[in-house]
């Protein structure tokens, strides 16, 4: 380990300017349309008394989801002792705060009241899985931020291990709680199991590892270090097993909803439905964001690093995908207040008797969601740019982990 | 050496002087809080959990009548009352604090027309899903919104099983001094808590007893001598999704 050099990305190429330049202006777009909905109220975004919960929210999920996740590389080097992760430790814990950070900004500044967060860090509702989960994201900042400081500093090096592995205990727990935000609600069909909390563990594991070698790509491409194709093979293939394993989960989750009287309508609807929903369902996730990376990946090309990125790309367009069908599919179907196999509902005025609610996000609420990625990925760049997270070389000979065990 | 302690120097003046700064942002905030918080001392005729307040609608007698609706629009100046800045929301974005669900019997042929209202509930999702407490539960049952406290986070919607919750999307003008209606929150039935503090009914139930059907019994279901409780005792009656165990506190016949 202490043969790995880290250095500062140099940062004053016109490449580099221009990265910060695109991702500086997306970050102000997101705040003019923050800005926007917020002045005129939440009327002027596709979200309604239906739909409560829009893409800003999914962005945001995405976000929080992969941060816990992104964390893994780090995790996978202290916790498991894999040598050839721990060069990757600093950057993955950087991404982790960074993707957290984006996704929160996204989720407050869609809040009704943002100006009263100081009442959601002061007011606690215990009961509320919510309130759990403002705990457990600032928990996450603080263990992260330690767990770094022993990566980057000697002095408090004999923490690492201690905090490596509470900053992993913490992250599973941080995701049980993104989970159960809709594995607790028991109204909701769509919802309403405890499988949604090891689901979006699992799936976690597999954007923020997507992520991560999107990042660490760009990273040393764009600055010219040199990245061996050990620690690149090592974490592809670990990719392709999250990727698989995701899709287990979900499929366990309809199949045993299938099974129930209950939740038929719903799963009817998400899986052979005509709305949007079901062609995310089969397209966006199960094919284009599973079977396809799964294909590419253990295919012969899949050592190329063309194929690493795009199979990287697909896993992230998939797990938008499962999160949009999550969010706002698991609304869309009217609450079955009463018996819908005795009772049928003819008509209201508050939308119980359609088949189900459409949902039309607006340009506002999208540019809102870039902008929190935008901002996530400013954050890394800043980082990396200030401070040493990045290894000089992760060259084979570097990152060997024989030579480095020694 | 020197060299050193003079940068720690000016970082420790730099920091001084944001901590300052910071101390005179927060100081206001503080000063705020202490004035938000001066005015919560308990009323003299504080809410016990003596009473339980609740509701028996009869669904066969309600027919197509919407008095309630009506009534409860008025007296909380909601979307019906026009009391929204430009009202601007679409239909699908505006408040009903109570409406009807036409049902017909799949097998019966049977037609219902059920107003749907909070049903304030004795464990109610909404309040246990709240992250600052603003969904909340008075003693005596009746489930409201602090909207000084909501953050419009809107899982309370997420939450609930009867749908009774609306988020308000658009600027409100001429509130009520009863309900502090406001932009980004969200908002439901309370029973017109302002009225029954006051020993009056629900505007829902008076219009029903005047201009409606009569479908309406409100009262306090732990008095046995109170009408509802006796109407419940003589009739059978449905709780809205009785599988969730939430025990409702309002009734209905005929479902």
């Amino acid at each position: 380990m202490s043969k790995i050099q880290y250095s500062e990305i140099e940062g004053n190429s016109k490449g580099f300017y221009l990265v910060l330049l695109v991702l500086g202006g997306l970050v102000g777009l997101g705040a003019l349309a923050a800005f926007y909905m917020e002045h005129n109220g939440h009327w002027v975004t596709g979200m309604d008394n239906q739909i409560a919960w829009g893409l800003p929210h999914v962005f945001a999920i995405f976000l929080i989801v992969a941060a816990s996740g992104a964390l893994n590389v780090a995790s996978i080097g202290t916790v498991f002792n894999k040598y050839l992760y721990k060069p990757l430790g600093r950057l993955s814990g950087l991404l982790a705060i960074a993707l957290l950070a984006g996704g929160l900004v996204i989720l407050v500044l869609d809040l009704g009241r943002p100006d009263r967060l100081i009442v959601a860090m002061t007011q606690y509702n215990l009961t509320s899985i919510f309130a759990w989960n403002i705990l457990l994201y600032n928990g996450f900042f603080a263990l992260v931020a330690v767990y770094l400081w022993t990566m980057m500093d000697r002095s408090v090096g004999k923490y690492y291990k201690s905090a490596g592995i509470a900053a992993f205990v913490w992250r599973l727990i941080l995701t049980t709680g993104t989970g159960s935000i809709f594995g607790f609600l028991v109204a909701r069909p769509g919802y309403d199991a405890a499988i949604l909390a090891p689901t979006f563990i699992i799936l976690s594991f597999s954007i923020g590892l997507a992520i991560f070698l999107l990042v660490t790509l760009a990273f040393y491409q764009g600055t010219n270090r040199e990245l061996g194709d050990a620690v690149l093979l090592r974490m592809k293939n670990l990719l392709g097993v999250f990727v698989a394993a995701t899709l287990y989960f979900v499929a366990v989750f309809h199949v045993t909803n299938l099974y129930a009287a209950e939740h038929r309508e719903v799963e009817k609807f998400i899986l052979a439905g005509d709305s949007i929903h079901t062609k995310l369902f089969w397209i966006g996730f199960v094919i284009v964001g599973s079977l396809l990376p799964l294909l590419f990946l253990y295919s012969k090309a899949g050592k190329s690093r063309t194929m690493i990125i795009l199979s990287s790309l697909l896993v992230i367009v998939g797990a938008f995908s499962l999160l949009y069908v999550v969010v706002i599919g698991g609304q869309a179907k009217p609450l079955e207040i009463v018996n819908p196999n005795e009772w049928k509902v003819v008509s209201s005025s508050f939308g119980d008797a359609v088949d189900y609610h459409r949902y039309n996000p607006t340009l506002a609420e999208f540019l809102l969601g870039v902008g929190g990625i935008a901002m996530a990925l400013l954050i890394v760049v800043f980082g990396c740019k200030v401070l040493r997270f990045l290894p000089v070389s992760l060259a084979d000979k570097v990152v060997d982990p024989h030579a480095a065990s020694k | 050496m020197t060299e050193t302690s003079k940068t720690d120097n000016s970082r420790r003046k730099f920091i001084t002087a944001g901590a300052a700064f910071a101390g005179l942002g927060l100081a206001p905030g503080v000063h705020l809080i202490q004035t938000a918080q001066a005015d919560t001392s308990p009323s003299p005729k504080a809410v016990t959990s003596d009473k339980r307040w609740g509701m028996l609608i009869d669904a066969n007698k309600c027919g197509d009548c919407t008095a309630c609706i009506t009534a409860c629009n008025k007296e909380f100046g909601l979307e019906g009352g026009q009391s929204s800045e430009g009202n601007k929301a679409r239909d699908t974005q505006k408040t009903q604090y109570i409406r009807k669900v036409e049902l017909l019997n799949k097998q019966t042929g049977h037609k219902l027309s059920l107003p749907i209202l909070c049903q304030h509930c004795e464990s109610p999702p909404c309040v246990d899903v709240c992250p600052t407490g603003a969904s909340m539960k008075r003693a005596d049952g009746i489930a409201k919104v602090d909207m000084h406290l909501c953050i419009g986070c809107r899982y309370c919607m997420m939450a609930c099983p009867y749908k009774a919750r609306s988020f308000v999307h658009e600027k409100i003008v001429d509130q009520k001094p009863y309900a502090p209606r406001g932009m980004g929150t969200v908002e439901s039935c309370n029973l017109c808590v302002h009225r029954v503090d006051e020993g009056r009914q629900p505007a829902c139930v008076e219009a029903c007893n005047k201009e409606g059907n009569k479908a309406m019994v409100f009262g306090d279901l732990k008095d046995e001598n109170s009408a509802v409780s006796k109407q419940l005792k003589k009739h059978s009656s449905a709780q809205l999704r009785a599988d969730l165990g939430l025990n409702t506190g309002i009734r209905y016949r005929g479902i």
